[in-house]
């Protein structure tokens, strides 16, 4: 046995020995992927404390750098230009969006981002399939079923997060838009995708087919998300998050890529515990919040008989002689918060409370504006320490002992009637604000929130109603505890 | 190419492993986990890259190459970097 045959069994042991072309360098590759999933692992780790998250997500980043760089040494790579320009105009995109985005626009730059990852994985599987099939060679079934896949998915989540950003940034309508018979007009058209992705197991060599599946799918992921609305957001977009990762997976099995596997993996599991604890937290199906719609029901109360003659306005002088007898404040922030962007005021409020030795902590429902955790990253750009934000079961313990509770453009999340046992939020788990001892309510009107129920807790005795936007009004307080002081 | 049944094994193993380390991220740092979980499902930027770089003289897959890099590229960037964003406004709660 000369050198070279002994060289040449030593790499064909690094490298897979069942498939036999695998060299030496392949294998240094995949050990990359390897640790920039572990990179990616430990990054997701980092994010369960506050503390550790900036750390997290940095070792996160430089698995992608990791996975990036050994790509480019890649033997395929034949040409640098185009995928440097690629890097530079995705790059300043990247960075600009990131820098310039307000807090309270959030969502719909994840959105956004979503969908983008899905189109990159739409266009990868159609390239690897126009190559697989140049060379006159058959592609194998994994690689078609995993090309009809990626393309399926990703082309959902594209357009359904474009969809979704749409929704978010006002650009679209965000209530929801209702087609007649949409749920056939569904169900033909999955049948059409599946149709398609049939027939480009059997025919791979034309590429129309592709386009076809594509072009249908994107159609589904538009007509998918168009009848959902506002408050049903953080719902769509965990989903679609988990779908972005789905095709990053599906287009790894195209490619053969370990790296592109996991980490889709692991964002698509992501994207599926943020979709159940929103569902959870909704007490509504998955299929409850995609196929049906919220609504009154027939015979319910309208909101005259529920409010006539028992809903009190109130002022900001008023407010601020409340709490100045308060020893413990709850507030409790909604959409609204986001809309009127008053997070800088609720601080202020929150430490002219305290300076006046006022307990005062924050409650947060889980599906609270419109994305997971969408109330925490407002406060936490005011400066608002995470300590004093409480989720639901926490806070819940604590309302009777409460003396004033602030609600901040909040309707369905502290709606007593999901209480009852029938009604559309029945059920929902809802911050027990009426347990306190006074209810200030921050709202632009006595309009129904997104399930278009009337509020029984405007109209309760100990719930005084301060009607403005969120901003002015909490100016007012702000304003009239400093003259007291 | 990979046996098909090693990488269903990967897939599957990562997907319990994700729903591990991801039911322990508290409800505050939920969006951030959205916005990095994002920038990692750029990782088709490897693919893209791939993708763009395979031909000479550029045919529609580089086309499709170099749209899905620049695509995949702003989802990493700017997801890396808004959740870094927000990450260190949580951090500087903690201090005060």
């Amino acid at each position: 046995m000369n050198f070279q045959n002994i060289l040449h069994s030593v790499f064909a042991a690094v490298g897979q020995s069942t498939s036999g072309t695998m060299d030496f360098r392949t294998s240094m590759v995949n050990l990359a992927y390897l640790v920039a999933a572990v990179l990616f692992i430990m990054g997701f780790k980092g994010l369960s404390h506050p503390r550790k998250a900036v750390r997290g997500n940095m070792l996160g980043s430089i698995g992608m750098l990791i996975a990036v760089l050994v790509t480019l040494i890649n033997k395929d790579i034949i040409d640098y230009r185009w995928i440097m320009i690629g890097l530079a105009v995705g790059g300043s995109i990247g960075v600009l969006l990131a820098v310039k985005i307000e807090m309270t626009s959030m969502p719909e730059l994840v959105g956004l981002f979503n969908g983008l990852g899905g189109g990159a994985s739409v266009m990868v599987a159609g390239g690897a399939l126009i190559e697989s099939t140049i060379g006159g060679v058959n592609p194998t079934m994994q690689l078609m079923v995993a090309t009809s896949a990626s393309g399926l998915i990703g082309a959902i989540t594209l357009w359904g997060s474009l969809v979704a950003f749409g929704k978010l940034s006002g650009k679209i309508t965000s209530s929801a838009i209702l087609l007649p018979a949409r749920h056939l007009i569904n169900i033909v058209l999955a049948l059409a995708a599946i149709t398609m992705a049939v027939m480009i197991v059997q025919d791979p060599t034309n590429m129309m087919n592709y386009w076809i599946l594509v072009g249908i799918a994107s159609v589904l992921g538009i007509l998918a998300v168009i009848p959902i609305g506002g408050a049903d957001m953080p719902v769509v977009i965990s989903l679609l998050n988990s779908y972005s990762g789905l095709a990053a997976a599906a287009t790894g099995f195209v490619l053969s890529n370990t790296g592109l596997i996991i980490a889709g993996s692991l964002v698509g599991a992501s994207g599926l515990i943020l979709t159940k604890i929103m569902c959870v937290a909704m007490n509504r199906s998955l299929a409850n919040v995609i196929f049906g719609v919220l609504g009154a029901e027939e015979g319910a109360a309208t909101a005259d008989e529920i409010y006539a003659g028992k809903v009190k306005s109130t002022s900001g002088d008023e407010v601020a002689m409340i709490l100045e007898d308060a020893q413990r404040v709850v507030i409790a922030p909604g959409y609204g918060l986001a809309v009127s962007q008053s997070q800088h005021q609720v601080r202020d409020l929150m430490n002219l409370l305290e300076a006046m030795d006022i307990e005062v902590e924050f409650a947060i429902h889980p599906v609270a504006g419109r994305m997971p955790g969408h109330m925490n990253v407002l406060l936490a750009e005011a400066d608002i320490p995470y300590e004093k934000l409480k989720d639901l079961e926490e806070i819940n313990t604590t309302f009777a002992e409460t003396d004033v509770v602030i609600i901040i453009g909040a309707n369905d999340v502290v709606n007593p009637d999901a209480r009852k046992e029938t009604g559309p939020i029945a059920g929902m788990p809802i911050l027990d604000v009426d347990k306190a001892r006074t209810c200030i309510v921050i709202k632009r009107s006595l309009s129904p929130g997104f399930a278009g129920i009337p509020n029984p807790l405007f109209a309760m005795d100990s719930t005084l109603m301060l009607f403005g936007d969120g901003k002015k009004a909490l100016l007012e307080i702000i304003t009239a505890l400093k003259e007291a002081s | 190419m990979l046996d098909i049944v090693t990488l269903i094994t990967i897939f599957v193993l990562a997907i319990y492993v994700g729903f591990e380390v991801i039911t322990k991220v508290p409800p505050t740092l939920h969006t951030p986990l959205m916005s990095g979980s994002n920038a990692i499902s750029g990782v088709t930027i490897i693919g893209a890259i791939l993708s763009a770089g395979s031909h000479q003289d550029p045919t529609l897959t580089t086309w499709l190459g170099v749209t899905a890099v620049i695509f995949a590229t702003i989802n990493v960037v700017g997801g890396f970097m808004v959740t870094h964003r927000m990450l260190k406004m949580f951090s500087k709660g903690k201090k005060r």
